[in-house]
């Protein structure tokens, strides 16, 4: 079953600006799905519209199988949503703030109260229930914000950059959380800035700019059509110049520093084979950058005309 | 029972929690700041009887056949239902559009007229509750007791609904701290106070009479003040005639503006 169908999705503001050309968009139930764009590419009012956060102008947005035009009940009750802004009362404490959600779709109340100690604890809030909103660090109001959105379990979970400003321990321990919620049935969609993220988390990406889909296919093939991949080799002695490698691009960036770019049918064997012939050892390599990052950035590049594919 | 009729059932018990969960959310809060919100208005009306009924009062004498601290009790009681149960849904609303909580209610399966509900009645505990208080204060200073406990009740929670109401459609508009408080200061207050709270409008020369019947307010005064004293300056059905079609007005204006998503959704 589709979990999210978006149809020919048009969204043009009161200012006259086109946020969405026309957006087609299939998420099957069970998927862990990226949506990436830069700034502005219209990622938030995507998601703005399939939570009835934003009014769409044209086009159909259907979530399991239930149209938001006619059904908007049946939608909403399927979907957890975490902003990308921090949108709490700051003067509530915790605790309520989960059971008020819960109340709002209709949960008694002490359902409520068991399914916010249950999340609570889960998202290592529980001892901070009766803190004000206000006196959360940003970390813990991100968590927060996952258990108010997981506390009438939605079969659908859309996260707008969820890790924003997030350091890498609480960021790690929020992606285990998740795919324990994904491996569990429930579908996430994500947007995020952290291209790592996507790569780490997500099964199928969309690519989506300016408005438009630029490309959706599942993050593995997606990666696959990287034309080139750099590294950057940290030497075991300093060279004077970068070495000539026949068929390899290797350039200096210091003394003891080498970037080496690998193109299509290139491996890093053939790398390491012609470094070792030319008497450079490495020390240690690394990505220059992530990989999905260096593709996105490639596909901007490439002009923006990439023809839409089907996820899988 | 037909699954039909099960599903619908369900779907109420689902809306009366939604329900009931704004309302207590709304009495909470304004019960946890109680020195700001039910307060003022005790203190506010002792001052008033204070003044215009023992030290001014005495020299005017009586109005429309009262003494004139028992005249101005309903007018005074109401008054105060009117500034709160407006304050309240204004700056309840307006506060969750600022911070954009009210995002936790347009993402949840509530229906708008449910939203609504919960947020009027939360002006509307507010706005009793603060009249009871000054009804409370009044029994210091007078022996009026209610003529009519219908009609006293019956105006009490209307008014309360329906200045609620204006304070909601006010929230919707409002795009700063400020414009929340440019209604009240120049429109509620002038309406209140020419509304007959502190004098009959028999007192006034015949044209101000009619301009006067033009301020919704006289009617809610009026009619309150019958159902302490059993006296009014306008026949009683007219009042609650024109108080249902305001309530009905504003409710259908702020339902829709609810649903379209004015001044919450882009």
């Amino acid at each position: 079953m589709h979990a999210l169908v978006v149809q020919q999705l048009r969204k043009v503001y009161r200012s006259g600006f086109e946020a969405l050309k026309g957006v087609d968009l299939t998420v099957e139930e069970g998927d862990f799905f990226a949506l990436l764009g830069p700034n502005g590419a219209g990622k938030s009012t995507l998601i703005g519209i399939v939570t009835s956060l934003v009014n769409k102008t044209s086009g159909r947005v259907c979530v399991f199988g239930h149209d938001l035009d006619t059904e908007p009940e049946a939608v909403k009750a399927s979907l957890g949503v975490v902003p990308q802004e921090f949108n709490f009362n700051l003067f509530l404490p915790v605790a309520e703030v989960v059971i008020n959600q819960a109340g709002y779709f209709g949960i008694p109340r002490r359902e409520a109260r068991r399914r916010a100690e249950f999340y609570l604890k889960k998202l290592d809030l529980w001892e901070r229930r009766r803190s004000e909103m206000r006196l959360l660090s940003g970390g813990m109001k991100r968590r927060l914000m996952i258990a108010r959105a997981l506390v009438h379990r939605p079969k659908l979970l859309i996260l707008d950059e969820p890790t924003a400003g997030v350091d890498i321990e609480i960021r790690r321990a929020m992606w285990a959380y998740l795919r324990e919620l994904n491996a569990e049935g429930t579908t996430i969609i994500l947007t995020t800035h952290y291209l790592e993220e996507a790569e780490s988390l997500c099964r199928n990406i969309a690519m989506i700019d300016d408005g438009r889909i630029a490309a959706v296919a599942e993050t593995q093939a997606l990666l696959a059509e990287l034309d080139a991949e750099a590294f950057v080799l940290t030497l075991t002695a300093p060279l004077a110049a970068a070495p000539a490698l026949a068929g390899l691009d290797v350039k200096r960036l210091d003394a003891t520093t080498l970037e080496a770019q690998l193109h299509r049918g290139q491996t890093l064997n053939d790398l390491f084979a012609a470094l070792r012939a030319a008497g450079v050892e490495v020390a240690s390599m690394r990505n220059k950058q992530n990989r999905l990052e260096q593709l996105f950035l490639e596909m901007i590049d490439r002009g923006r005309g990439i023809a839409p594919a089907q996820a899988a | 029972m037909s699954a039909h009729s099960g599903t619908d059932l369900r779907r109420g018990y689902r809306y009366w929690v939604t329900f009931s969960t704004l309302l207590q959310k709304e009495v909470l809060r304004f019960s946890r700041i109680w020195v700001q919100t039910i307060l003022p208005s005790a203190i506010t009306t002792m001052l008033y009887f204070v003044i215009f009924g023992r030290l001014i009062g005495d020299r005017i004498g009586s109005m429309g056949g009262f003494a004139y601290m028992d005249f101005i009790v309903p007018g005074l009681a109401l008054m105060s239902v009117i500034t709160n149960a407006y304050s309240n849904v204004v700056s309840s609303f307006y506060s969750s559009k600022f911070s954009r909580y009210v995002e936790e209610l347009l993402v949840s399966p509530a229906p708008p007229w449910v939203i609504l509900a919960g947020y009027v009645a939360g002006g509307v505990v507010r706005g009793v509750i603060v009249g009871l208080v000054v009804m409370l204060v009044a029994m210091f200073f007078t022996d009026v007791a209610p003529h009519s406990w219908l009609v006293t009740l019956s105006v009490f929670v209307l008014t309360a609904v329906l200045f609620a109401l204006g304070g909601f459609i006010n929230a919707v508009f409002a795009n700063s701290f400020d414009d929340i408080s440019i209604v009240p200061i120049f429109v509620l207050a002038p309406l209140t106070y020419l509304g007959g709270v502190f004098y009959s409008i028999e007192l006034l020369p015949e044209f101000w009479q009619w301009v006067s019947l033009l301020n919704p307010v006289l009617y809610m005064v009026n009619a309150f003040r019958y159902g302490l004293l059993g006296t009014t300056d306008i026949p009683l059905v007219m009042a609650f005639v024109i108080i249902a079609a305001f309530i009905v007005a504003l409710g259908a204006v702020s339902l829709r503006l609810l649903e379209r998503g004015v001044g919450i959704k882009q």
